[in-house]
């Protein structure tokens, strides 16, 4: 068989599938944002930039902030946290490496609903925390924590801090430590060596976590909607009540062609940054 | 230094596994309330077992999950051994595209093809509507985890195979295959997860009456939490465990790292 027929049998499954399931359907999305709500929840064969401009009334301003800053947040936490813990695996190289990263991992395979959840046991008036923080302190008053920007935050953080340690670790563990013995030797500081040798190679690490967090948490749909309880909503809850409850399609289309660009422009920035750097590996 | 550093270990480890303990200790409660401990029992197991709804969730999430990966996976495999071993015009902008339907929020894909479903083909909604759209972010990750097997993958015993007199079918189901078997299981295995799990695509392009387990569990999270939640949630927890130490055994056959 010629090769290129070779590729190409092996090639139209996948490209047919996307196509079809996948390009098709974005086409539509962004067709559909354009036309107007019908009065059954319908839509009207008529082309207006309605649902567009509807997006820049300050209420949508508002919660379209409120998924950028908190995405932004998420990262900062991810990265403050998990940077360290990356560092640790990678520079004292403990027996159990292997092992913790394993364990860092398992939670990202376990069901996000369930893991989003189980912070509902615990942060809910009646939950693990108040209860244990009764405990603890006498007189406590039990805090209200679920349905809060606080919960939300939470969740995101306990949902996306395996993807920002995995990248961290792959980048210092690459890093060759010996510059770091080099650099004190000729009389650096702990600290100068840090900032000087250790964090720059490992910035792509960096980018790479921020972006596997920020994205994905800037379009999320279930934790606000599960720990913030219909009071802290995402651009991807007002998708879905577009979708789901008011039936305005249009709409709804128009809000996610806007959370695509969004995510798509953080996408090639990354891309960009890190090409500047190195060549991209693929 | 070090001590800090191992105390944020610590604290992390507590942060990822505390809530996965507490659901599945509180599963073992025989009270009414979903987190106040009253005694062990196995009461809300009971329950779950004799509710049919759950069983119904339950085979609806194994057919999509089944078929999803069948197909995801043959198509996911062909498109490795087409990218590792081929030079090919657009050989970029394919692995690039590939890649979209990871990158892109589930929430925008689902009620994508629910857009298409509805208005462009007029599509039932049922249950082949939402394993297609499982195989779309499926295909994905099997590639992504096969193309990690046909990595230095030596081409010379294929040649060997040819030139000794085997066509190509044959050496494909007795030299390349049996070689990358572990990557495609192990594929399989990971688009199975995924497809077990996944709420947002379902919950959209599912039809009235075809629940899956993970809309089972959000429909009793919004509409009247009870401890049956947390047996459930358990039962989803073991499997995933499983499921992915599986996963990372076949996937380790040949390199041991994570």
């Amino acid at each position: 068989m010629p090769r290129n027929s070779r590729i190409l049998i092996l090639l139209s499954p996948v490209i047919l599938w996307l196509l079809i399931f996948f390009f098709l359907p974005l086409i539509s999305v962004f067709i559909y944002s354009f036309l107007k709500r019908g009065t059954y929840g319908g839509i009207e064969a008529q082309f207006t930039l309605e649902n567009y401009q509807r997006f820049f009334d300050p209420i949508y301003l508002r919660i379209l902030w409120r998924s950028v800053s908190t995405a932004f947040v998420c990262t900062a936490i991810c990265l403050l946290v998990g940077y360290p813990f990356a560092y640790y695996l990678a520079y004292y190289r403990p027996k159990f490496r292997n092992v913790l990263l394993l364990l860092v991992v398992l939670p990202f395979w376990i069901n996000f609903l369930i893991r989003t959840y189980a912070w509902i046991l615990i942060l809910r008036t009646e939950g693990l925390l108040n209860s244990s923080l009764s405990v603890l302190i006498p007189g406590f008053q039990p805090l209200e924590l679920l349905n809060t920007p606080f919960a939300v935050q939470i969740g995101l953080v306990y949902g996306y801090l395996p993807f920002m340690i995995l990248p961290l670790y792959v980048a210092l563990e690459q890093m060759d430590m010996s510059l770091i013995d080099a650099a004190k030797d000729l009389g650096a500081s702990s600290r100068h060596a840090f900032w000087h040798i250790t964090l720059p190679l490992s910035l792509p690490g960096i980018l790479a976590g921020s972006m596997l967090v920020f994205i994905p948490t800037v379009g999320a749909f279930l934790t606000p909607d599960i720990l913030g309880g219909g009071k802290v909503s995402f651009i991807g809850n007002v998708i879905e009540r577009q979708f789901k409850t008011a039936r305005d399609f249009p709409f709804g289309a128009a809000l996610s062609f806007i959370l695509m660009i969004i995510v798509l422009v953080g996408t090639v920035l990354y891309f960009r940054t890190l090409k500047g750097r190195e060549s991209v590996e693929t | 230094m070090k001590r800090l550093l191992e105390t944020n270990i610590i604290l992390v480890f507590l942060f990822l596994y505390i809530p996965i303990f507490v659901v599945i200790v509180f599963s073992f409660n025989s009270g009414n309330q979903i987190s106040v401990w009253e005694e062990f029992s196995f009461a809300w197991y009971g329950k779950l077992f004799k509710n049919p709804n759950v069983w119904r969730a339950c085979k609806n999430s194994l057919i999509i999950a089944g078929v999803a990966t069948f197909i995801s996976t043959i198509i996911g495999t062909a498109a490795a051994l087409a990218i590792e071993k081929y030079r090919f015009r657009f050989r970029d902008s394919l692995i690039k595209t590939l890649f979209l339907p990871m990158i892109i929020p589930d929430i925008v894909l689902a009620i994508a093809v629910l857009t298409f479903y509805r208005t462009v083909v007029d599509y039932p909604l049922g249950l082949t509507s939402v394993i297609f759209a499982h195989v779309v972010f499926n295909i994905a990750y099997v590639t992504i985890v096969v193309r990690a097997r046909l990595e230095g993958y030596d081409a010379t015993v294929e040649e060997a195979a040819l030139d000794l007199g085997a066509n190509e079918w044959q050496t494909f189901w007795r030299v390349t295959f049996p070689l990358i078997a572990p990557g495609i299981i192990g594929g399989a295995l990971l688009a199975f997860t995924l497809s077990i799990d996944d709420f947002v695509i379902t919950f959209f392009t599912a039809g009235v009456g075809y629940t899956t387990l993970s809309v089972h569990i959000y429909s009793s999270i919004k509409f009247g939490i009870t401890p049956e939640l947390n047996a459930i949630s358990t039962m989803l927890l073991v499997n995933s465990i499983v499921l992915i130490l599986l996963f990372l055994w076949f996937r380790g056959r040949k390199t041991e790292s994570i």
